[in-house]
């Protein structure tokens, strides 16, 4: 029985971006797509136990999401009889090839359309990943809730008003045009590497971390949507590098350990090799774009048997080209640390001077000025950037590792007394 | 006498898997390829990348290289080749070398996951 049931959620949350899909275009309101999913899946496990498993789930919530909700209004409007549920549950084969048939060339501008919903212009980001979360990926309030550590209330809340802001904006629900298709593309794409973000800048909380799995998962799913898409393939790509070296990103005491200092043994190799095999795929169309190029250069970073091997000279070019593709502080603050592998500290100070101004809020400026000053023997500056970096953490592995440094420093280099700490 | 077993499921839930769901079902694999393994009727078994991952060369003239997996119904699996390549663009040359010999149908490109060569088969005689 719990075997039969871990295989029905396993399915209906595989099937649950298709099906709401195709469920909002047909009724184009939100709420009444996600009450007819809500009523087919009830179905689907009163179902699919006894029947066995429908051969396409989603086609299958799909027909019976649409003739529940129809019958509610049909009951609404009492009208005449309502087929049973029996004839409902029992939908043959043929039907659902009927279904299928209907809906097979929307289906990919189905899910892109309910990705892009949440992509709102006015919904601040953690909004429109909290929207993303509940419509696409079906996850409750409670853990979305728990993976921002906010209550649940307060996400219910958060969700309701963002639901309110996405139904009052216009949605397109013709198929899009080619232009209008790889602009939502774009808007997705963003998105879902702001939920994969999300989980990676929490490595050392399980609950956010799960976000990293779910934008993998949804990025594969848009990517065998639109298989020729060089920048989806570099998105997948760039999250699977990156989620590849999860496991030695934390200590036992869920300290950050860089990149430097972490064992390679512990990486991910298959989620590399994937990674691997679709930036490869992706090169062949020769159309770089940022995520392309990101990815890249977490793959020369995964080439690299030790530290001593990575290719810095590979990863100044890319960041060059990044640079030129969405020209960036932060940017440019990344391939500086390429700069000093390359060209040494000093050129690398030189290069990040300019971005005092903009990045003076930024933990990881003040982070990398200082461990620069400290290579070349300037420790006040050095001193003096690393107290900013912990003014500025946003986590407290964050603050630790800076305070590591500060530590190392002091006791090597005590401060002069009349120097404020 | 030599059999394929040919292994499908849905992608989408396998490679959903958390790692506790994956490392339960590689266990209990584990189990039964050690039992098998042991009376060396095991020969090469292996795990493949998703779709996503694969490319198609149509073998038409001229070849015709496709992203994605193979996605005709009306030709069937014949058989299957494994290389060991540097990239994608061998692998591709490769797959363009045997089209030549043997022109018609597909080939799909897929990188692997888990690759164990397993005991040396061979066809009886």
């Amino acid at each position: 029985m719990s075997a039969d049931l871990a295989w029905i959620s396993a399915a209906i949350t595989a099937a649950r971006p298709q099906a709401v899909g195709a469920l909002l275009r047909y009724f184009r309101d939100l709420d009444t797509a996600e009450e007819a999913f809500q009523d087919a899946c009830l179905r689907a496990l009163k179902n699919w136990p006894a029947n066995g498993p429908p051969r396409d789930p989603a086609a299958w919530l799909i027909m019976v999401g649409r003739n529940a909700a129809l019958d509610g209004v049909r009951k609404r409007s009492r009208n005449t009889e309502l087929p049973s549920e029996e004839v409902l549950s029992d939908l043959g084969d043929q039907e659902e090839r009927a279904a299928e048939r209907i809906d097979a060339g929307d289906y990919r501008d189905d899910v892109l359309r309910l990705l892009f919903i949440c992509c709102h212009p006015d919904l601040p980001a953690t909004q429109q990943i909290a929207l993303a979360l509940r419509i696409v990926s079906g996850l409750s309030v409670k853990q979305i809730a728990r993976a921002f550590l906010v209550s649940e209330a307060a996400m219910e809340q958060r969700i309701t008003r963002a639901k309110r802001e996405v139904a009052g904006g216009e949605v397109a629900f013709e198929t899009p045009g080619a232009v209008q298709r790889s602009e939502r593309l774009a808007a997705v794409a963003a998105m879902l590497y702001l939920v994969f973000n999300e989980g990676y800048s929490a490595g050392d909380n399980p609950e956010r971390a799960q976000l990293c799995d779910e934008a993998i998962r949804l990025t594969r799913l848009l990517l065998r949507l639109f298989q020729t898409e060089p920048e989806i393939m570099g998105l997948l790509a760039l999250m699977l590098i990156q989620h590849a070296r999860t496991p030695a990103r934390f200590d036992a005491e869920g300290q950050v350990v860089l990149l430097d200092d972490q064992d390679r043994g512990l990486w991910d190799r298959k989620r590399i090799n994937e990674g691997l095999a679709l930036i490869d795929k992706a090169m062949r169309h020769r159309r770089p774009g940022a995520y392309q190029v990101q990815a890249a250069i977490a793959a020369l970073h995964a080439r690299a048997a030790a530290p001593a091997d990575t290719d810095w000279p590979q990863i100044d070019a890319l960041y060059a080209s990044l640079e030129r593709l969405t020209p960036s502080p932060v940017v440019t603050l990344n391939r500086a640390v390429a700069v000093s592998k390359v060209r040494g500290p000093e050129a690398a100070l030189e290069m990040i001077a300019p971005l005092e101004d903009r990045l003076a809020g930024y933990f990881h400026f003040h982070g990398l000025k200082g461990a620069l000053n400290l290579e070349l023997g300037r420790h006040a500056e050095a001193r003096a950037a690393f107290d900013r970096a912990i003014a500025l953490a946003n986590t407290a592995a964050e603050a630790a590792h800076i305070r590591q440094h500060l530590d190392r420093l002091m006791a090597d280099h005590p401060a002069p007394a009349t120097g404020a700490r | 006498m030599l059999y394929a077993l040919l292994c499908y499921n849905d992608e989408d839930t396998v490679w959903a898997w958390d790692k506790a769901q994956e490392d339960e079902v590689m266990g209990r694999l584990a189990v039964v390829r050690g039992k098998l393994e042991r009376k060396g009727k095991l020969g090469p078994s292996l795990r493949l990348l998703p779709t996503t991952a694969a490319t198609t060369l149509r073998k038409s003239d001229p070849p015709l290289i496709i992203d994605g997996p193979f996605a005709e119904t009306k030709e069937q699996l014949l058989g299957f080749y494994i290389v060991d390549v540097a990239n994608l663009d061998e692998a591709v040359a490769v797959a363009r070398e045997l089209g030549e010999a043997n022109p018609g149908g597909s080939y799909e490109i897929r990188p692997l996951a888990l690759y164990n060569a397993g005991a040396d088969l061979r066809v009886p005689a």
